[in-house]
């Protein structure tokens, strides 16, 4: 035998200890990572120590005329190297769930799937790297990709054109109402009332009190849809028309959307849909079939643009013929020969007069658009139809494998849409839906909406959509079965959960009454 | 058994359904459609679009597009106006396309969520010091629907409605608050530009009167000038209007003082110069911060710091009652959405960057924008504008910009933008030509631009 | 010196024509933790019904109603740094505006302190 083992290591299970909960010596436990703020990483008392951008300095000074507009001191921001902002990046994003990570079983919320074909093709240079306001013969392929993506919301849909330039779908909601009453105007017509129902978004309300309208709620029926009867009794000549979500936020179908539409039409009014949910419907129903004029879509939600901890989004407005004269600028239509055209404000006086004005400077969210109009090629019109399909499937599971162990308010009527909703009805005296919630981020979900919408009490919303596997909802019922009973049992730890995340609940009142909205610690000078 | 190839992002196999269905109750996937009114329900694919494509397909179709534009980097290169090139290091893009940080939501549930709330943390905090204002908030959707919430804001602060805009404020922010303004009620006092060396300082003064909500300039302007901020504040804040500021290329601030410590009560600013790239207009990054004595009148999401159960300190979105899923009809703003992952992305390379190296940054583009200033000038019939500028300017032809922009790129050079396409309707603008350099413009296309413009001139 | 309460939950203590307004403890108890209370302006004429004060919790933004019309002659600067004080004294500290009744008449139609009480029993 020649030397045993010199360098001493041989394999170990070691001691059978209980883990410790006393604190490591780091603050970090495993891979369970702490990170400071970047104020406190770079070099105290020099911020400008270290940068991660290599420049060459000018070999010439500012001009003099400038001189006096010059700051004294560079702005007080701290600069790091690449290795240490990789890190620092890298350490945070652990801190987050993600849809990458599990369901993301937001109601009305719909975080899908977000391929990386979409990321891929939206970082292209030929979309990436090019000017709004380049010659138009140097951009032929991104219009053509707007005119491609436009047609394809509006055959989807059975509307007649699309605004394609809002930000967001509460800037779409602006876009349709905006439309709605350059309607109205231009018939001499002012009109100022917007019925919106109990159970709408926020953004419904805000936007038509953003847009200069009176909002009055439309009452809902016992089996969670808007009162047709109630309805019709409001209308009149001071109403410009009403905001439905179809599907509604209770995850329910309107069934009388037609009706609906009619009776607004018949007394001078508008239709504008809330489309945040038309995932649960694209390929099955065109809305145009309905009698909307006006309709945002997320392109994030039914179109898998990522959402990246709260946007961008992009919120195109399908319109109906009534409405689209009067389209925001800049405006995208295809010529009679198959060209595309992007109107602005030069040719807008003549070929397309009559459009409200713009709403954000240059044309809208194209780096949405190409991820967009990627997942809808991708699906194709088949696709698409499965897509909802499926999304539908998925909700419906999920509230048959829980109605017995939770309250669904409306779960007796018939068949959800894309997002089944529970109550807290028949939890503990003193538990709540915050509690369930919580108590899934112990069991590694992020949770679903909860109290909205705000017609049920206690309300959890559950949207798994099309992009889980029948094993993942099984595991996410498992969970949320558990977490019923403990609920129903009055299990105290559920009442202090989470445990196992980054954080433990969050003083949000602390956070109200004395707002620290900064960095505020000591300021070194550069 | 067969292998499902047909929709790759879809993991519900036909055997899932068939179970599923059965424990639902139901026969079919219809069944669950019931209240959708048979009438209105499609009983085949939607006429007249086409099927499923592969990815490598659909790779290819998207690729045609692209080569169908003329991108950036392949030509010199000169616009800007409102929309800045500059240098991206990789590590932006690659942090920003984490899975956490991509496809996150909006953090709702902060105990998970603490890697975007910290970001947005150290976000508000850096663009409250470049800006010099007490906070700022998580982002907007861009510059020009930030600068309309700042002048909403200022009504609900002043109590009144007449915006006085100055003349360099870029036409697309002017219109959008036209737009807005037309349904609030809100009076717009704005004209265009005049091809003058310095922004008309006195006139915007002389407009400001005792109903007057706010003033608003541009920093550096349309034109590229720089405007003298203080005597405007002093003149605001004498007749209780605010002042508001809005920034196109946050890089100026890395040379120049910030709004803030001149005197502005609310600085907005268009965030795209860093971390985002041009992305043809959007999604860009609304850039918004004030006072701390109006953080309850201001429109979109705050991100504030906080201490855990355990008194481990944490963050959270905060001041809520703001927004609209709470106020509803009365909220400040009826904005839901922001751009936090632009927000990564900024937020990304000025930490890269820190103050030092904006400044540097900054002083690089002023020195290339100098450099092609004096090398324009000296083309025959061309003469500069300003008499000060950052990293843009305006050039005075002899003839029609617009037609020299289109015969400039038949030449493959991306020469600027000419001021008809931002004002058409005012003829005395039609010779102007907006010509941006970054640090990304070398020597050689600035020498190409000039050669062209020569021979396009001649 | 009496007391009187809105089915909105606002109390109002009168002595004279000056007439003392605060959301009640049940109301504070129902919202939670209040973090911000927006006070209105000394000097302002407000009318029976009008919204003229929203108390903030963290989760909900709450109109407070004045319960008979008047002139608002003093507001509680103290909840302008400690909102909290609502929460621990609603109905005496924690007071939010004084107004200069413009008809005491009004105040025949609310309610004393036992018959809101029952009000909130049934709630």
């Amino acid at each position: 035998m020649n030397a045993v083992n010199p360098s001493g290591w041989r394999p170990e299970r070691g001691g059978t200890a209980p883990a410790s909960s006393s604190p490591t010596a780091s603050g970090d436990r495993g891979l369970s990572l702490e990170e400071p703020l970047i104020f406190e990483l770079a070099a105290p008392g020099d911020f400008g120590a270290k940068c991660g951008v290599d420049f060459d300095e000018p070999d010439v000074a500012p001009s003099p005329s400038l001189s006096r507009f010059l700051r004294n001191a560079p702005p007080a921001l701290p600069g790091l190297t690449e290795p240490e902002t990789v890190r620092h990046y890298t350490r945070l994003s652990r801190q987050n769930y993600a849809i990458d990570l599990g369901p993301f079983p937001l109601g009305s919320c719909t975080m899908k799937h977000n391929p990386r074909l979409n990321e891929k093709m939206a970082r292209l240079p030929g979309f990436a790297d090019i000017h709004p306001l380049q010659p138009h013969a140097t951009l032929r392929g991104a219009y053509e990709a707007m005119a491609q993506l436009a047609d394809w919301l509006t055959t989807l849909t059975g509307m007649a054109a699309v605004a394609l330039t809002p930000k967001a779908g509460a800037h779409g909601e602006l876009c349709g109402l905006l439309c709605i009453r350059a309607a109205q105007l231009a018939k001499g017509d002012a009109r100022s009332v917007v019925l919106v129902p109990e159970s709408a978004h926020g953004t419904n309300p805000a936007t038509a009190a953003f847009a200069g309208y009176r909002v009055e709620n439309i009452p809902a029926t016992a089996d969670g849809r808007v009162d047709l009867a109630a309805l019709k009794a409001r209308l009149g000549p001071d109403v410009a028309g009403v905001m439905i979500t179809n599907p509604n936020t209770c995850g329910l179908f309107e069934r009388e959307m037609k009706a609906i539409s009619d009776a607004v039409h018949e007394a001078g009014g508008y239709v504008y849909c809330d489309g945040a949910n038309f995932n649960a419907i694209v390929g099955k129903v065109r809305p145009g079939d309905l009698g909307i004029d006006a309709m945002h879509i997320n392109l994030h939600k039914t179109f898998s643009t990522p959402h990246g901890g709260g946007g961008p989004g992009a919120g195109p407005v399908v319109l109906s013929a009534a409405m689209a004269p009067f389209a925001p600028l800049p405006f995208v239509t295809r010529q009679a020969d198959g060209s595309v055209r992007l109107i602005e404000e030069a040719d807008a006086p003549t070929d397309h007069p009559q459009s409200f004005g713009r709403m954000c400077a240059f044309h809208g969210q194209m780096g949405m658009f190409t991820r967009a109009l990627t997942y809808i090629l991708s699906h194709g019109a088949d696709g698409l139809r499965q897509v909802a399909e499926d999304a539908v499937l998925n909700a419906n599971y999920v509230l048959r494998s829980l109605e017995d162990v939770l309250d669904a308010p409306f779960g007796k009527a018939g068949p959800c849409m894309h997002e089944a909703l529970f109550s807290d009805a028949g939890l503990a005296e003193g538990f709540t839906t915050l509690d369930v919630a919580k108590g899934l981020i112990d069991e590694g979900f992020h949770p679903m909406t909860v109290y909205f919408p705000l017609v049920v009490h206690g309300a959890m919303l559950v949207e798994p959509t099309e992009t889980e596997s029948k094993a993942g909802l099984d595991r996410f019922i498992t969970s949320m079965r558990s977490l019923a009973e403990r609920a129903k049992a009055g299990d105290e730890q559920l009442k202090s959960a989470p445990h196992f995340a980054p954080r433990r609940r969050l003083d949000e009142t602390q956070a109200a009454r004395k707002p620290v909205l900064a960095w505020r610690g000591d300021t070194p000078t550069c | 058994m067969k292998l499902e190839t047909k929709l790759r992002y879809l993991p519900v196999t036909s055997a899932d359904r068939t179970e599923m269905l059965a424990v639902i109750g139901a026969a079919e996937i219809d069944d669950l459609f019931v209240d959708v009114p048979a009438e209105a329900r499609l009983s085949g694919l939607v006429p007249g679009l086409p099927l499923h494509a592969s990815e490598m397909a659909v790779e290819r179709h998207m690729t045609g597009l692209a080569g169908r534009n003329v991108n950036a980097g392949e030509v010199p290169f000169f616009l800007g106006a409102g929309a800045y090139r500059h240098h991206i290091p990789a590590s932006v893009d690659h942090l920003i396309q984490r899975g956490e940080f991509l496809t996150s939501y909006t953090p709702y549930q902060p105990e998970i969520a603490q890697g975007t709330l910290q970001v947005l943390f150290e976000f508000q905090t850096q663009v409250a010091r470049l800006f010099g204002t007490d906070i700022a908030n998580a982002s907007m959707y861009d510059g020009s629907t930030a600068c309309w919430e700042a002048v909403a804001m200022a009504g609900r602060v002043t109590k009144r409605s007449r915006a006085v805009l100055c003349r360099g404020l870029h036409p697309h922010y002017v219109a959008t608050i036209r737009t807005m303004a037309q349904f609030t009620g809100d009076k717009v006092d704005g004209r265009s530009p005049r091809l003058e060396p310095l922004p008309d300082v006195a006139g915007l003064i002389d407009a400001i009167d005792g109903e007057t909500s706010c003033v608003v300039v541009q920093y550096p302007d349309i034109l590229g000038r720089v405007t003298d901020l203080a005597p405007i504040a002093e003149a605001a804040h004498a007749k209780g209007a605010l002042l508001i500021v809005v920034v196109t290329e946050p890089v100026a601030l890395g040379l120049l003082e910030a709004p803030g410590n001149l005197g502005a009560d609310i600085v907005v600013g268009e965030g795209q110069s860093l971390g985002v790239g041009l992305q043809f207009g959007g999604p860009y990054l609304g850039l918004f911060g004030c006072n701390e004595k109006f953080v309850r009148q201001m429109p979109g999401r705050l991100c504030g710091e906080t201490v855990d159960a355990d008194g481990k300190r944490g963050f959270v979105l905060t001041l809520s009652t703001r927004e609209q899923h709470i106020r509803r009809e009365k909220a400040t703003s009826n904005i839901c959405t922001n751009s936090g992952l632009c927000a990564l992305a900024f937020s990304i390379h000025m930490t890269l960057l820190g103050g030092e190296g904006l400044a540097r940054l900054a002083r690089l583009n002023h020195a290339r924008a100098s450099a092609a200033a004096v090398r324009l000038a000296q083309v025959p019939g061309v003469r500069v504008l300003n008499e000060t500028f950052f990293n843009e300017f305006t050039l005075v032809l002899p003839v029609d910009a617009s037609a020299v922009v289109e015969k400039l790129s038949e030449r493959n050079v991306l020469g600027g933008v000419s001021l008809g396409r931002l004002y058409p309707a005012a003829g005395e603008l039609a010779q102007g030509l907006l010509v941006t350099a970054t640090e990304t413009t070398t020597a050689e296309d600035i020498e190409a631009l000039a050669g062209a413009l020569q021979e396009v001139l001649a | 010196m009496s007391r009187y309460f809105t089915k909105d939950h606002e109390w109002i203590e009168v002595a004279g024509d000056t007439g003392t307004v605060g959301i009640t403890d049940y109301a504070q108890n129902q919202l939670g933790d209040i973090t911000f209370v927006e006070l209105p302006a000394a000097g302002q004429a407000v009318g029976k019904g009008d919204g003229v004060s929203v108390v903030d919790s963290v989760k909900a933004a709450s109109d407070v109603y004045t319960p008979v019309s008047g002139t608002v002659s003093e507001v509680n600067a103290a909840l302008e740094s400690e909102p909290e004080l609502v929460n621990a004294d609603a109905e005496k500290a924690g007071w939010l505006f004084k107004l200069t009744m413009a008809d005491a008449g009004e105040l025949g139609a609310l309610m004393d302190r036992a018959a809101y009480d029952a009000y909130v029993a049934e709630l």
